[in-house]
């Protein structure tokens, strides 16, 4: 089986968010990346699991620029056989479907996979536009996948249960947890790492779409105000004049 | 033991001074401590028990040997990414740190250097999966910082050597396959010998009742007429150089691994003084425990970029002993200093199995004493800028 990862950075969940120009630019000093959780522990790891029960080859596709290639090197040190990088502005999520579609186009995978959505932007929607430029069925927010000749079987977590949900190959999934569980690389991994190939292509002609006007940080929490039990009435108040919410 | 929420302070921003692969070798050595070693170290290290199902895990991550080339099992990594390894174990445990140290730079490494070719390749792959566990028999009984004194000695005896002595304070004796030894021959020579458990006469009781390095085996060698085949003499270096160079190695990695200990201390009092309120204030609001915080980050940073360099230094092949031992020596008493400090910013809790403080702060009593105390590295200092030797007197 031919397997494709869609791979993506991520800032590491504990760096500290802060923008610049005007509020309209994410400030990048000082952040560490890290590869999508979501890209990383579901996507990829069920990728390689696939591999090694039904044979073929895992490859990771990444739409970035050079400073990506340390996450991508981790990808490769987890155990993806080769990797790509589409040299172009990640700009938003249709110029980035619209790369990878491109280079699907000429490169036929059997499986493309997705997190289910990047940490940072929380978009959930590169899987879908890929599906819809390649005219290819999509399963999204799956937390299970089995595989059984050119027949695929997923199943998704909807309210109050599971969907399950049968497809033929090609197809492109988004992968949430349950999905597999995270690898840590080993030492031999990390080395083999090194001598892997990572290809690095131009960008095809992209549309941009959609533009950021303003980042704005969540308001600080406020304090946590106790009231006596006793006096249910402030309470009523409270929620009525202040919070406003009844 | 509570989640392990570890971030680790980067004051400098020293990380832009690593490469791509050695900031993944930590993060990866992280990653596997945090999942397979932070849940279960407090209790082994309470019990005093070696956590021996981690050998599998600490070979997979290539903290056995892994500056040694691939060809012998090694990963071929450079120094840096030996010195991070070390850094990430210690930021757990200094015990788990010891055992992968002692593997690395006091078996692998001498059977490396001073080995013959079939020597490296019966012993090196082996060590590096963590199929066979070794240890290094230098100190004494009676001859710890003066090892050169040693009685530990081996007779020709035509067909192989016959060994007897003693060895005390060796890490991973009770566990260990094989035991690099250093005894003298007949003409008072310094030699290193590759002895195998299982060789009649050579035993390795436990040393018991410690209250330091608890989740790590510590025993003694005894050599009662061991026989030692002569193939097992180590026979390109000889004399008390020999040993020496392998704790030059050893040292390198402790002086990386007290940085753990101490960002591990540092990590949790930080933690710890924003979220405990006293008198309606976090405690982190007081100028005191801001003056304990403010030196501790101020030392850590300091020693980070300290054994950088040296680091830098060991790549190139110009670190010098003296300069090692300034490392191993100012490291060790900062993580020390910083454990104590971080203990009391934790107040009552400090005390308790629930944070690593105060197992952090008994683990380094004794890596202030093991691989050359903290006064003689002071002398090795001393010497080095004097070019006078003070460690002998006259006793008067």
């Amino acid at each position: 089986m031919k397997l494709l990862v869609c791979i993506s950075k991520a800032p590491d969940t504990t760096s500290k968010i802060s923008f610049t120009e005007n509020n309209t630019k994410f400030n990048e000093a000082g952040v560490q990346y890290i590869i999508n959780p979501y890209d990383e522990w579901y996507a990829l790891v069920r990728a390689l699991e696939l591999k090694e029960t039904l044979g073929g080859t895992v490859t990771t596709i990444t739409v970035g620029k050079a400073d990506n290639e340390p996450t991508i090197r981790k990808a490769l040190a987890i155990g993806a056989d080769d990797a790509v990088r589409i040299d172009a502005e990640a700009s938003d999520a249709l110029a980035v479907a619209k790369q990878i579609a491109d280079y699907v186009k000429n490169n036929s995978y059997d499986i493309i996979f997705c997190g289910k959505e990047t940490i940072d932007y929380n978009g959930s929607q590169v899987g879908g536009m890929i599906a819809e430029l390649l005219d290819l069925s999509y399963v999204s927010l799956a937390s299970k996948l089995e595989v059984n000749g050119n027949t695929a079987t997923l199943e998704r977590d909807i309210q109050g249960g599971k969907e399950v949900v049968e497809t033929n190959i090609p197809f492109v999934v988004s992968c949430a947890k349950g999905m597999a569980e995270a690898r840590i690389p080993n030492m031999r991994g990390i080395m083999a790492a090194r001598t892997k190939p990572l290809q690095v292509l131009p960008g095809s002609e992209a549309p941009k779409l959609t533009e950021i006007v303003a980042y704005s940080l969540l308001p600080e929490k406020a304090g946590c105000k106790f009231i006596d039990a006793e006096n249910p009435g402030e309470l009523f108040q409270l929620l009525h004049n202040e919070a406003k919410v009844i | 033991m509570a989640t392990d929420r570890f971030q680790a302070p980067d004051y400098y921003l020293l990380d832009d001074l690593l490469t791509d692969e050695q900031k993944l070798v930590r993060d990866t050595v992280r990653a596997w401590v945090k999942k397979e070693v932070s849940p279960i170290i407090e209790d082994y290290s309470q019990r005093a028990e070696f956590p021996k199902q981690l050998i599998g895990g600490l070979a997979e991550i290539g903290a056995f040997g892994p500056y040694i080339p691939q060809e012998y099992g090694g990963a071929g990594l450079d120094q840096i990414s030996y010195g991070l390894i070390m850094q990430e174990l210690e930021r757990c445990d200094s015990g788990l740190r010891s055992t992968a140290s002692v593997q690395s730079s006091l078996v692998m490494y001498p059977i490396w250097k001073y080995g013959n070719e079939e020597q490296k390749k019966k012993y090196l792959p082996k060590l590096a999966t963590g199929e066979m566990i070794g240890c290094f028999g230098l100190t004494e009984p009676d001859h710890g910082s003066n090892p050169g004194g040693m009685v530990t000695h081996f007779k020709d005896a035509g067909s192989h050597y016959i060994l007897n002595g003693a060895k005390m304070w060796i890490t991973n004796a009770p566990i260990a396959d094989i035991a690099v030894v250093w005894a003298k021959n007949e003409q008072g020579r310094i030699h290193g010998l590759v002895v195998e458990r299982g060789m009649e006469g050579f035993t390795t009781p436990e040393t018991h009742g410690k209250w330091s390095l608890r989740a790590s085996a510590t025993g003694e060698l005894v050599f009662n007429n061991v026989k030692v085949p002569k193939e097992n003499l180590l026979p390109n270096k000889s004399g008390l150089g020999a040993p020496l160079g392998c704790l030059d190695s050893a040292r390198f990695g402790i002086a990386w691994g007290a940085i753990g200990a101490a960002m591990d201390c540092y990590d949790s009092s930080l933690r710890y003084s924003k979220e405990r309120i006293q008198f309606e204030v976090p405690i982190a609001s007081f100028q005191l425990t801001q003056k304990k915080l403010a030196e501790m980050i101020t030392e850590i940073t300091k020693a980070q970029f300290l054994t950088w360099r040296l680091g830098v230094l060991r790549n190139e092949g110009r670190a010098t002993t003296a300069q090692i031992s300034m490392a191993k020596r100012n490291n060790v008493h900062m993580a020390l200093t910083i454990a104590r400090e971080a203990r009391q910013i934790h107040g009552a809790m400090g005390i308790t199995g629930e944070y690593s403080l105060m197992r952090h702060m008994m683990n380094l009593e004794s890596v202030i004493t093991y691989e050359g105390t903290h006064d003689v590295h002071m002398l090795i200092t001393g010497m080095d800028v004097t070019g006078i030797s003070a460690f002998r007197n006259d006793g008067k």
